[in-house]
């Protein structure tokens, strides 16, 4: 597709659609949001580019092959359950530190948070591997 | 220790290639005598155990597997599982000091022998093994390490069946006798056989007595080749004669008869005894009849096996346990020496046929000597151990009670017959006109001879004196079956019902106190059996002819029979596949569809009564009835729109209003998964829809009308299946929920209590959704990556890429065939 309106707008959505998957990833604990939505977010960010630049550029501009994203999320995933066998317990106990940081306030990290950074990698790749594929294979 | 002996030898099992590496280079093959070491070591140990454990002290092991489920690795070391731990021991060392000479230039000589350990541990693991769900596994282990040394010529295709007859056929029997096993377990409460033992009475009286003896006869007359699970047998002598020696004619096949020894005190009754007594008289019969149509070496030895095999389950059927153990060992030392004086001749000389061997005795003298004594043994020639089986045979049938007769004589046509395969096997390749052939034939090495040659000294030592240590062994066998018995308490039922008297005195029976009348009038008897057996072979000629025209029976016979059944099963599962599997996705989706529909609906309607339904349908919000009207037009908008860009779009607004019911109901986080999803569908569907071929029509109106009804309905069955959920009043239907929110803030850490239960309390749920999600995204890559290009046709791509993809695919099948090639012709 070769329209310039939709490429100049593609060019700003981009960073915006992924700031905006990154904030619903890390408020979903509190608020609604969380892994699932926040991956499908940038997926969506990366197929409009696609559509807009075609699946080469976009390949390009996406960090690393999918499919290796992919295995990265189920890894890190799998790490955040290991964590709590670590610690003596039982496979996916979560465990929190908390700290504060001058000017922003306290921060808690968890592992369940963890899990849900390999969630989104997971939802990310997952959906653009289909896209890309379907995009490329026709 | 018991475990000990399995530990080692399965060490041995995985060390033996390497060490036959080793020792290759050397000009002398050192593998087969430095392997034997290790059962012949084993030998020594379990025969210095002989006179603890045959005067009644059984040695117990028990390792502590899953104690809450009471399964133990329990291991006893008793007189029945001492014989057979010398057998395999003792004629698995001299078997793997034969394969060294025997294997020797064959290309996978190194792997041959972690086979026949793996084989050999296994069956040891088999006779020492208490628990019978141990015993079990050991049992399967045993059909497939026989499966790989049967198929080990594997570039023959007479082997590979061969092979995968005995598996299929013992495995099948292995199936329904682990079902007897455990309906046995959970019946006597223990898994355990020597607490299963004091159960007897009680099994036996149990409505499931019936189905746990045949599932477990199933077991152990497939393994034990009774009629008419015969078959298996002869086609498995495609294997290499130590294989043929050391498992079909020595351990494995008696696993089975071992197996029927340990339970006939536990299981005996009337219909126990008579079934084994029925089938293994049959089979001695029948087998010992077909082996006279045979002239191939090791086919005349294989009916012979059979036929033996079918002498014990007799024996044990008649509640004669002794003369059951004194046969089985006379048995496993004449018949594995034979089965390897075979492989030696067939070695030396490649000729299979018997009739076409001849004048080898000045040749192979020690070859020569061991055959003679073996098959004399074999016919029942006294002093030798084979006599004294015969003798005890013949004895069990006069004093069968009201079935003497026709009991005796099978055993003395059996026994007759029997003579006749003695000849053949002994007397004629080793005498008489030498052909022409067979002038370069020469000896043996002596790693080959000996083996033959000490188990036909040993039947010497063991028909002529006994008491050396035959006799502990054989009474102790016996009587650890009888003993078993006695401690059960209550009179048996037994082994014991139609002996009468005489199996009283079960501890201190010897092999010469016969009742005098029987004695003599058994050695008469005997005595008629040598002199027709060779009548018979020196007029075999015209017995031969004879029996010409019974070959058209054949074709109705077992082997027959299980050929036709595996083709059966094979064109059966293709046809269930093409029906099934058919690779229309409508297809699937339709099915599934409407067995759960019918499932549940069968369910539902069986529950009818005790259901309520309290649900005001008409309790409606205005804005809620204007999204369900949205739902519904756009729903009849997608079975009723032409264009199909406009069908996708119809769908996407289902899916959207969709999102804003959930919005309404208060769910934001799936809200916004809709949406999302919902989006990204739309996108994906126009990206595959947008490269398909311009078809008019996806399907015709027939189609269409059966997708909207069965829909419909299935979409009503749902909400009404919903609506009865919902009006159940389970009393502690919410108290998960109150757990998580209630702790959702506290524990976790966490006001967004959907997210929380995602990642934190049900982490593992979703883990494994990332998982599924992963898996699929693979699927797509993967199919949409490899694609048949021919049938596919010109989807996008140029002329030439056509033409090299076509040269490519040339060397293919063709596509005619209806299965979906995408599926089966595709990639690399």
């Amino acid at each position: 597709m070769n329209s310039l309106i939709l490429q100049t707008a593609t060019k700003f959505l981009l960073p915006l659609i992924l700031l905006f998957s990154a904030v619903v990833l890390l408020r979903g604990h509190n608020q609604p949001g969380g892994g699932f939505v926040g991956g499908l977010l940038a997926a969506t960010a990366f197929a409009l580019y696609s559509m807009s630049f075609g699946t080469a550029r976009a390949r390009a501009v996406f960090p690393a092959d999918p499919t290796t994203i992919l295995g990265i999320g189920l890894l890190i995933a799998m790490v955040s359950g290991l964590i709590g066998i670590f610690a003596g317990e039982a496979f996916m106990n979560g465990h929190w530190t908390a700290f504060s940081l001058p000017g922003i306030g306290m921060i808690k990290l968890g592992t369940p948070m963890l899990f849900d950074v390999g969630v989104y990698l997971v939802v990310v790749s997952v959906t653009l591997i289909m896209i890309f594929t379907l995009e490329e294979e026709a | 220790m018991l475990a000990a002996s399995i530990a080692t030898l399965a060490a041995v099992t995985l060390a033996s290639p390497w060490v036959h590496r080793l020792t290759a280079r050397a000009r002398v093959n050192l593998s087969g005598p430095l392997l034997a070491v290790a059962p012949a070591a084993w030998f020594v140990w379990f025969a210095l155990k002989l006179p603890g454990v045959a005067g009644g002290e059984p040695i117990d092991q028990r390792i502590a597997w899953a104690p809450g489920l009471g399964l133990d690795l329990a291991f006893r070391l008793d007189g029945l599982s001492l014989l057979f731990a010398l057998l395999v021991t003792g004629v698995g060392a001299l078997v793997v000091l034969y394969s060294g000479a025997y294997m020797k230039g064959h290309a996978r000589h190194a792997r041959f022998y972690p086979y026949l350990f793996g084989f050999m541990t296994s069956m040891l693991g088999l006779v020492l093994s208490d628990n019978i769900i141990l015993l079990f596994c050991f049992w399967e282990l045993t059909s497939i390490t026989s499966y790989l040394l049967i198929g080990f010529d594997h570039e023959r295709l007479a082997a590979r069946k061969g092979a995968l007859q005995a598996l299929l056929t013992t495995g099948i029997g292995g199936l329904a006798m682990l079902a007897g096993l455990v309906m046995l377990g959970v019946v006597s409460g223990s898994w355990n056989m020597s607490e299963i033992a004091g159960h007897g009475a009680g099994i036996v009286a149990d409505p499931l007595y019936i189905p746990i003896i045949v599932l477990i006869f199933a077991g152990c007359f497939t393994k034990s080749a009774q009629f008419p699970f015969h078959y298996w047998l002869p086609s498995a002598m495609e294997a290499p004669s130590p294989v043929s020696a050391y498992l079909h004619s020595s351990t494995m096949v008696k696993a089975g008869v071992f197996l029927l020894a340990r339970l006939t005190p536990t299981l005996g009754s009337a219909e126990w005894n008579t079934t084994l007594a029925v089938v293994g008289g049959f089979t001695m019969l029948f087998a010992a009849y077909l082996a006279t149509r045979q002239t191939m070496y090791k086919k005349l030895l294989a009916y012979s096996t059979v036929s033996s095999l079918g002498i014990m389950v007799m024996l044990i059927g008649l509640g004669e346990p002794l003369a059951a153990m004194v046969y089985l060992l006379a048995h496993a030392m004449f018949k594995g020496a034979l089965f390897l004086v075979a492989g030696i001749v067939t070695h030396e000389t490649h000729v299979k046929d018997v009739e076409e061997l001849g004048g080898l005795a000045r040749a192979m003298p020690f070859t020569m000597i061991a055959a003679v004594i073996a098959a004399a043994s074999m016919a029942g020639v006294p002093p030798l151990a084979g006599f004294v089986g015969k003798e005890m045979l013949i004895v069990s049938g006069l004093e069968a009670g009201d079935r003497s007769l026709i009991v005796t004589i099978a055993a003395v046509a059996a026994g007759l017959l029997t003579v006749y395969i003695s000849w053949m096997t002994a007397f004629r390749p080793f005498f008489g006109h030498k052909p022409d052939g067979l002038s370069g034939a020469k000896e043996a090495p002596p790693t080959m001879w000996v083996g033959p040659l000490v188990l036909s000294l040993l039947t010497i030592v063991v028909g002529v004196a006994p008491a050396l240590f035959a006799e502990d062994v054989v009474t102790g066998a016996a009587s650890s079956i009888e003993r078993v018995a006695h401690h059960a308490g209550e009179a048996a039922h037994g082994g014991h019902g139609e002996g009468g008297g005489h199996d009283g005195e079960s501890g201190g029976h010897h092999l010469a106190a016969f009742d005098l009348l029987y004695l003599s009038l058994g050695l008469m008897l005997s005595i008629g059996a040598i002199v027709g057996g060779t009548l018979l072979y020196f007029g075999r000629v015209a017995w031969r002819k004879l029996n010409a025209p019974l070959i058209h029976l054949d074709r109705i016979g077992p082997d027959v029979l299980y050929q036709k059944s595996l083709d059966a099963t094979l064109a059966f599962g293709l046809l269930q596949t093409r029906l099934l599997q058919n690779g229309y996705l409508r297809i699937y989706t339709r099915v599934t569809i409407l067995v759960m529909l019918f499932l549940s609906g069968w369910a539902l309607i069986r529950a009818w009564p005790g259901t309520r339904l309290e649900a005001d349908i008409f309790d409606v919000q205005p804005i809620e009835g204007i999204l369900i009207l949205l739902v519904i037009a756009s729903t009849v908008a997608v079975t009723m729109f032409y264009s199909r860009m406009a069908t996708i779009i119809a769908l996407g607004v289902v899916g959207y209003a969709v999102g804003l019911v959930f919005v309404m109901f208060g769910a934001p986080d799936v809200a916004m998964t809709q949406f999302a999803i919902e989006a990204l569908t739309v996108i994906i569907f126009v990206l595959v829809i947008y490269h398909l071929p311009r078809f008019s029509t996806f399907s015709n109106r027939f189609s269409k009308a059966i997708d909207i009804a069965l829909a419909t309905v299935f979409g009503a069955f749902m909400a009404l299946l919903t609506l009865i959920a919902s009006s159940f009043d389970l009393p502690h239907a919410d108290r998960v929920s109150n757990y998580f929110s209630e702790y959702a803030a506290t524990k976790a850490y966490g006001h967004n209590i959907v997210n929380v239960i995602l990642v934190d309390f049900r982490a593992l749920d979703t883990l494994g959704e990332i998982t599924v999600l992963a898996i699929a995204a693979v699927g797509v890559l993967t199919l949409l990556t490899i694609r048949d290009h021919r049938r596919w046709g010109v989807m996008g791509r140029s002329a030439s890429d056509l033409e090299s993809a076509n040269a490519a695919n040339a060397g293919l099948e063709s596509p005619d065939d209806d299965a979906h090639s995408a599926t089966e012709g595709g990639g690399p």
